[in-house]
């Protein structure tokens, strides 16, 4: 047994299986997962309010395709910064609200990149524009720097348990 | 491209986490939007029906399930990306995939209950494809939260 396995509960495994591709959309789908894994609704609610507190499960909710949407300029800027700055550096970015996520990763061959920032808007130029913007703000504008824009979502499925 | 209009915006903005845990959850939504419980239903259905959502339903955090996620790159050729791009799509523990313009062009999360899972799928990878893959795991998180401010964006 794997150690996740041990982390979740016989239950716990039921509901996640069962929600993971989708609640469906009917009036009350609880209780339609429920009667597929034969607990009751409550329990079903139980549970994933337990997978929520703990946050086994982050949030619950619509999944944008955000591509399909209209959001088709995603820009991943990526900075090289020195090691005992990122961490600086990586939370100036963060508070901005037009970054979704920040990062620091490692570098690699070909990569000398550590500091990632996505970007998310429906034009190009303006995500340009911003990424420009965050970067003086955060006084890092002159380090070498990319946006990688993604030209397509070829896949987004989310993290799922095997079955 | 599919159409919004200013409700479906508000029920973007609305849905994308807080789902009620309460009996008739797409009712409790309604009422915070001035909607019918048909109306949330039909909208959301409508959204899934034409692609604007992937789902509606829970985001796993592979880290707090015992396992673990990275996010890895590849150079794939142009002549071989779409044949690369279905071995990796295959591939169960990868969640995510995005072709980006730049030599590495293909940008892909691997996810896992299983911490083991993260090399093995990368070894796997790289072997179906002769190609090499770069492992970039997060060393430090500053902020993770892709909601999207749906009425901002299309203000």
């Amino acid at each position: 047994m794997t150690a996740a396995a041990e982390a979740l509960t016989g239950d716990q495994r039921s509901v996640l299986l069962a929600v993971q591709d989708g609640l469906p959309l009917v009036e009350r789908p609880y209780a339609a997962v429920a009667e597929r894994i034969g607990l009751d609704e409550a329990k079903v609610i139980a549970i994933l309010g337990e997978l929520l507190a703990t946050k086994k499960v982050k949030r619950i909710g619509a999944i944008p395709n955000h591509y399909a949407l209209g959001i088709t300029a995603n820009g991943m800027s990526v900075w090289d910064i020195p090691d005992e700055d990122a961490a600086t550096v990586g939370r100036l970015l963060a508070e901005r609200p037009e970054v979704s996520h920040c990062y620091r990763r490692p570098r690699a061959a070909g990569w000398p990149f550590n500091v990632f920032a996505m970007v998310h808007g429906r034009d190009r130029q303006g995500v340009i524009a911003t990424v420009e913007r965050i970067g003086r703000e955060a006084g890092i504008i002159d380090r070498p720097h990319d946006i990688l824009f993604s030209t397509r979502l070829l896949k987004k499925r989310g993290t799922r348990l095997k079955a | 491209m599919i159409d919004l209009d200013a409700t479906d915006l508000r029920l973007l903005d609305a849905s994308q986490g807080d789902f009620p845990l309460v009996s008739r959850p797409f009712e409790a939504l309604g009422r915070e939007l001035g909607l019918s419980e048909d109306e949330v239903l039909s909208r959301l259905q409508r959204l899934l029906d034409e692609g604007g959502l992937s789902r509606f339903g829970p985001i796993l955090r592979s880290e707090n399930l015992g396992g673990d996620r990275t996010l890895a790159a590849m150079k794939v050729p142009a002549a071989r990306f779409e044949e690369v791009a279905a071995i990796v799509n295959a591939n169960e523990s990868v969640s995510h995939n995005y072709e980006r313009e730049h030599e590495f062009n293909m940008w892909f999360v691997i996810s896992s209950e299983d911490q083991s899972d993260i090399d093995r799928v990368i070894a796997e990878i790289e072997d179906q494809t002769g190609l090499d893959v770069i492992n970039l795991p997060s060393l430090d998180e500053y902020k993770v939260d892709l909601r999207f401010d749906f009425q901002e964006l299309f203000a």
